[in-house]
């Protein structure tokens, strides 16, 4: 019964969003239909135990969320043209919001925080002390903070050329672990904000508030529920995409094209560059905190070790693979990446290993084929799997220059 | 508009005076707190940063004369370092110090700085070479994955856990006084001097050093004069690639360790040098190199109010964003508007 009323929803909902499709473009409502019911109905696709080796549940949570991330990203890299290697530095951010405000840690930070006790909304049991917020709330919070962090770490680089840019923000992806990773006796009355290499936890589960009257929906999100949490990642992802296409589509969004074209020719044109760059760093920064945020309460124990560069490489990874500045590619490419990472790459090599009888790790062969797809990426084919349709139209313009520059000599 | 530059001008020299101030004032602190320590460490620092001179002047060559931030560096560095590991203790079976192995790790450390000089100039061809005309993301891009690459082949040859490597050379300390200065850390500076030395003399000196300055200044004009400017990037690349191979070798030897993400560290910490001397200058990458390694090592020893190894990435990655913001063109150089 639960699952039927589900379904009926989802159904409605792929209906709805293949409408949605056919008014922009009649072509692509088949496709983009079978896409929305594929995302709906991914966690519902295996049942058995020997497909859950080629796509657990925890992966698809996992994709989802990575795609949050590449569509973040790809408004910083793909749409404003600003190489950023330094994204985990958001993703930090709002996982320890996240953890801040979720969890019972507020008692450690200091001797008279010890009964600090508050709950608003949240799905813990009010016997337990410290700070705990709605999941809904801290998602807004999160987001905020990093919109914040991103204009704090922005406001004096993005004057900078693009590969200083790179570098800076690099460094900031370096600086911030570590002084998360040492802030455990902060100065004034030895304040343990971040716990140090403990990292915070455990993070509060995900109410679902009113929604629970709808049925399948459960109460509270209890952590091997992964299907409901993928759901509600989902939302997130879906809501990301109407914004990164209304932004790009807007004043905004046009804007960030012409920085990422030509930068001079754009504040000729009267563009506010700091102004347009800010905006896109904290749009971007937006969604790596939320799904920062969300992270926390997946892995239950937000650690400062998990924050490593790697992470904003396999997010650029992802943008690039999917097509720099297309929506459904970064999501594409995030989908792919992360299965990958987290379970294709073990689950071919044991194929392999199976078929050849050998022992070789495949896990060791992570980080070159990440290299591998960067560096093939942009030898052969560097606007991605999906090309914007904007940057195809950019190519052919430049053809046409070209064409008519060879008439001229 | 120009008097709000100006103004900006002016609170950016007090503030980079005052920034200097603290840091002397940190020095001497430093050198009262414990004079023995501070002059033993400082030794150490100028060792370290003879190392990150080496890598240094790989970035600034490659920068001057493609303007390529050339990521995969600082991994080639790391190649370097395990393969110099790779050869003299496991292949040669050097692990003690003697004069046999003073002169196998010679011959070894030509050998890495040719394998380095071949696989740098290789992957110039492959990746970088295609893209001198692409859009600048696109090349920055290619060299993040070759980075990523060439960590993978560390991960393959090295492992993924730290190994401890054996040391050839003595392991004796000289004794000035009351300070004892370990007899490597010599030896390391000893054997970088000749090489800078040897460095700026191809550069300033040679017929392809000659192409190598006017192609990083006009690389059109000096196609145009009959440079093979391929071939010249390829030597620099190929220049690069040596030092860097050296400064591996002599890094395994110094600090009995290889480890497949040293060269991420390093490399960024060799760039934050170079960003420091000015990046494409030569000259400037050295010093540069050996003031960010002393800053290191006075860091690591927690000396006078210098925060601890706890902290070592934030102050040097710290004085890497302070430098490109506000003084892009180094402590020497001039800020070079973008040519439009």
């Amino acid at each position: 019964m639960m699952t039927a009323i589900t379904t009926a929803i989802i159904f409605i909902g792929c209906t709805a969003g293949m409408y949605y499709f056919y008014k922009m473009a009649p072509a692509r409502a088949a496709l983009g239909g079978f896409a929305l019911a594929l995302a709906f109905a991914l966690p519902h696709l295996w049942f058995t135990k020997e497909t859950d080796g080629f796509l657990p549940l925890f992966t698809i949570v996992l994709c989802a969320v990575y795609a949050l991330f590449a569509l973040g990203l790809n408004i910083v890299v793909g749409f404003a043209g600003l190489l950023d290697l330094g994204y985990v530095a958001f993703f930090l951010v709002g996982a320890y919001v996240g953890a801040w405000f979720m969890s019972d840690f507020a008692v450690n930070v200091a001797k008279s925080t010890r009964d600090i006790n508050i709950h608003i909304l949240d799905a813990a049991s009010a016997k337990i002390p410290g700070v705990h917020l709605s999941f809904w709330i801290v998602i807004i919070i999160a987001g905020i903070v990093a919109a914040i962090a991103g204009v704090i770490i922005g406001a004096p680089t993005l004057r900078l050329k693009s590969d200083y840019l790179a570098l800076v923000t690099l460094g900031f992806g370096e600086i911030l672990p570590e002084m998360f990773r040492n802030s455990d006796d902060v100065p004034p009355g030895h304040l343990n904000i971040t716990n140090g290499t403990k990292g915070i936890g455990p993070v509060d589960r995900v109410g679902m508030g009113f929604l629970d009257y709808i049925p399948g929906i459960p109460k509270t999100i209890v952590s091997s529920d992964y299907r409901t949490k993928y759901y509600v990642i989902l939302v997130f992802c879906g809501l990301f995409v109407w914004v990164s296409v209304k932004l790009r589509d807007g004043r905004l969004g046009r804007a960030w094209m012409a920085i990422r074209e030509d930068e001079l020719a754009a504040s000729l044109m009267g563009v506010p560059l700091m102004r347009t760059k800010l905006w896109s760093y904290a749009v971007g920064a937006v969604a790596g905190g939320v799904g920062g945020a969300f992270y926390a309460t997946i892995v239950g124990t937000v650690n400062v070790d998990g924050f490593t560069f790697a992470f904003s490489i396999i997010v650029l990874c992802a943008v690039i693979l999917g097509g720099m500045g297309n929506v459904w590619g970064a999501i594409l490419g995030a989908v792919v990446i992360t299965w990958f990472n987290y379970t294709g790459l073990t689950y071919i090599g044991g194929k392999i290993n199976g078929a050849l009888s050998t022992d070789f790790n495949f896990i060791n062969l992570q980080f070159g084929l990440f290299g591998l797809v960067l560096v093939l990426m942009m030898l052969f084919r560097p606007d991605g799997f999906i090309p914007a349709a904007r940057s195809k139209q950019v190519k052919k313009a430049e053809q046409e220059v070209l064409a008519s520059q060879e008439v001229d000599a | 508009m120009t008097l709000g530059r100006r103004t900006q001008f002016t609170a950016l020299q007090v503030l980079s005076y005052i920034v200097l101030a603290v840091s002397v004032a940190g020095v001497v602190v430093a050198f009262f707190d414990g004079p023995r320590t501070f002059t033993q460490v400082l030794v150490i620092g100028l060792s370290n940063g003879a190392l990150y001179a080496l890598i240094a002047l790989g970035y600034t060559m490659v920068y001057g004369i493609i303007e390529l931030i050339n990521f995969a560096h600082g991994d080639l560095f790391m190649l370097g370092s395990v393969l110099a590991a790779i050869f003299l203790e496991e292949r040669l079976n050097q692990t003690k110090s003697s004069p046999t192995a003073w002169l196998l790790l010679a011959v070894v450390m030509l050998a890495v700085m040719a394998a380095c000089a071949a696989f740098n100039v290789t992957i110039e061809k492959l990746a970088y070479r295609r893209l001198r005309n692409a859009p600048k993301l696109a090349p920055l891009i290619t060299a993040v994955g070759v980075s990523f690459i060439l960590q993978n082949i560390g991960i393959l040859l090295n492992g993924s856990a730290p190994n401890s490597r054996a040391s050839v050379l003595p392991q004796s300390s000289l004794k000035v006084g009351s300070i004892e200065i370990r007899v490597k850390y010599i030896i390391v500076i000893a054997i970088t001097i000749p090489l800078l030395l040897l460095m700026t003399w191809i550069v300033q000196k040679t017929r392809t050093g000659k192409a190598m300055r006017a192609t990083a200044q006009d690389r059109d004009a000096s196609l145009l004069m009959g440079i093979n400017v391929d071939k010249i990037i390829s030597y620099t690349f190929a220049l690069g690639g040596a030092l860097a191979g050296a400064a591996g070798t002599m890094f395994v030897q110094v600090n009995g360790q290889t480890r497949y993400d040293a060269g991420f560290r390093l490399g960024l910490i060799a760039f934050t040098a170079a960003v420091l001397g000015g990046v494409g200058n030569l000259l400037g990458a050295v010093i540069g190199g050996v003031l960010i390694g002393v800053i290191q090592s006075l860091n690591d020893s927690g000396l006078g109010f210098f925060p601890g190894q706890k902290w070592t990435q934030t102050v040097l990655f710290g004085i890497l964003i302070l430098m490109i913001i506000f003084r892009p063109g180094g402590i020497f150089g001039t800020h070079q508007q973008e040519k439009v």
